[in-house]
């Protein structure tokens, strides 16, 4: 009997999923564009495969800074190794990534999240699919064409996809802007099954209230710096830097 | 005047009655269409899609010389593969010179860069949007070339429309290398231009209408099928 809290990614014969507990160490990252620095500096160890959450004010650069990790961007200076090991296609089949503004294939929800399955090649990816579609609550919308969903609808999907590939590590930017509580609760339950899982979920949101229900540590950016990493408790308690202070400052009184 | 409104009546006659010789041309000129934008569509569309996805040196170089090939003059095109097919050619072991098999090749000729060049425009605007997300899921390029041909499946509608339309009004080309034989290379462009010039011109006139016709018809089901997917969101 499946644990229903615990997403049953399909592993290959005979491993386990360690890769999701292997140390992220990023040195010196630095990203410049059209002469512009917008990333500078970022020294960052993300060990073990705890939730970590990314803020920051509007334009700090966590977007940039996620295409990086994932490899969608190359850094202009500084490396990212994961495990010890530079991003090539092999380590980045093992992550996924959920957009700011996800991007939908001109077909059907089903069609998109078979896409996934195809790619993943594993028998065990149809059980995932449609775990993925009760969970999210896909099953009315299967048949629908992806692009005519609502944002929040298109965001469940994109979520359902990026889980299908049984990521080790999970990038999700914004996934729950413009969300009602309703779709924030089912994302974040399917966040934590995913953790259950064994997979490491990074996550930039400027939700306060979800940093603190999900967060175990919070990296703090601002103008393309990294000011603070640490425990979700003391960052909320007593954040260390001034400008994570009048950051959440700024949130409370909004 | 009385010339004019006669030939008219002639060619709806010839049209009503379904005239053989006037069937047996419309069926040939079809049958060498289809089978150029088929061959142009199956060299054109994975080339298209090859330009739009893969980054290579020189591929700026391969897009403006499809660009340019879009207009080859089509007597152009009929020279260089009579070059190669008459006798004395490279190809005139396979005897298709004054074949309907000849005008196909001058035909595909003509279209594949269209196909080509329009696919890659095509394709180009949609890998934009999904480039990041076929990245992100280590998609290989043959597959994400795939789904790219198959998401803008209904834009690519209009791509071989265009094909069909230059290859079907085509006239240059298919008279050199085809001869405008009766009963084996007569087409409906080779045909106007012959009765025409005869001074028949019901035939011609006739001849016109059907291709007018069929212009009309193709644009029409693109149209619909356009339509309807757009209102699905997969346009
Ligand atoms: N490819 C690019 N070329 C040039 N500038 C860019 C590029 N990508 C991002 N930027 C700039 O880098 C800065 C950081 O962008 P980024 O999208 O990472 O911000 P963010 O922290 O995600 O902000 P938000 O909270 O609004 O999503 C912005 O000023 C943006 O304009
Ligand atoms: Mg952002």
């Amino acid at each position: 009997m499946p644990d229903p809290r615990v997403l049953p990614f399909p592993t290959s014969p005979g491993e386990a999923r360690p890769a999701a507990r292997l140390p992220l160490t990023i040195r010196g990252l630095g990203f410049v564009a059209d002469g512009t620095r917008i990333l500078d500096g970022i020294d960052l160890d993300l060990a073990d495969n705890r939730l970590t959450v990314i803020m920051g004010p509007n334009g700090a650069g966590k977007s940039v800074l996620l295409k990086l990790l994932h490899g969608l961007l190359a850094p202009s200076a500084g490396r990212i190794l994961w495990g010890g090991r530079e991003l090539d296609r092999q380590t980045r089949q093992r992550q996924a990534m959920v957009f700011q503004k996800p991007v939908l294939f001109r077909r059907s929800v089903r069609a998109n999240l078979q896409f996934a399955v195809n790619l993943k090649k594993s028998p065990e990816a149809t059980e995932l699919l449609s775990i993925l579609m009760d969970d999210l609550h896909l099953n009315d919308l299967a048949d629908r064409p992806a692009r005519l969903l609502s944002g929040g609808e298109q965001q469940r999907l994109a979520l359902a996809r990026a889980l299908l590939l049984a990521p080790d590590i999970l990038f999700l930017d914004e996934p729950c802007a413009n969300l009602d509580p309703a779709s924030v609760l089912l994302i974040e339950e399917t966040l934590h099954k995913a953790r259950a899982g064994g997979t490491k979920v990074l996550l930039v949101t400027h939700d306060l209230h979800q940093a603190r229900r999900l967060a175990e540590d919070v990296v703090f950016l601002h103008r393309g710096r990294l000011t603070e990493h640490s425990d979700a408790d003391s960052y909320f308690d007593t954040p260390a830097s001034p400008e994570a202070r009048a950051y959440l400052a700024g949130q409370i009184l909004l | 005047m009385q010339d004019f409104a006669n030939s008219f009546s002639l060619a709806f006659e010839l049209l009503w009655r379904f005239d053989p010789a006037l069937g047996e041309i419309v069926f040939l000129s079809l049958r060498v269409t289809f089978a150029a934008v088929l061959i142009a569509c199956a060299i054109g569309l994975p080339i298209g899609a090859a330009l739009a996805i893969l980054r290579f040196p020189g591929r700026g170089l391969f897009v403006v010389l499809f660009n340019t090939l879009m207009g080859l003059p089509p007597v152009v095109v009929g020279l260089l593969v009579y070059m190669l097919l008459s006798n004395a050619g490279p190809l005139g072991v396979l005897r298709l010179l004054y074949t309907p098999g000849a005008m196909i090749i001058a035909q595909s000729v003509l279209v594949t860069p269209i196909i080509v060049a329009l696919t890659h425009q095509v394709l180009s605007d949609l890998n934009a949007e999904y480039a990041d997300t076929f990245r992100s899921m280590v998609v290989p390029w043959h597959k994400a070339a795939v789904t790219l041909l198959w998401d803008a499946r209904y834009a690519l509608l209009t791509v071989v429309l265009a094909g069909f339309g230059r290859a079907i009004a085509e006239v240059g080309a298919v008279i050199i290398v085809g001869g405008n034989i009766n009963h084996v290379t007569r087409v409906m462009t080779t045909a106007i231009a012959l009765e025409t010039s005869k001074g028949d011109l019901a035939l011609a006139l006739a001849l016109g209408l059907v291709l007018l016709m069929i212009a009309l018809a193709v644009n029409a089901a693109v149209m619909a099928v356009r339509a309807s997917a757009r209102r699905m969101a997969y346009a």
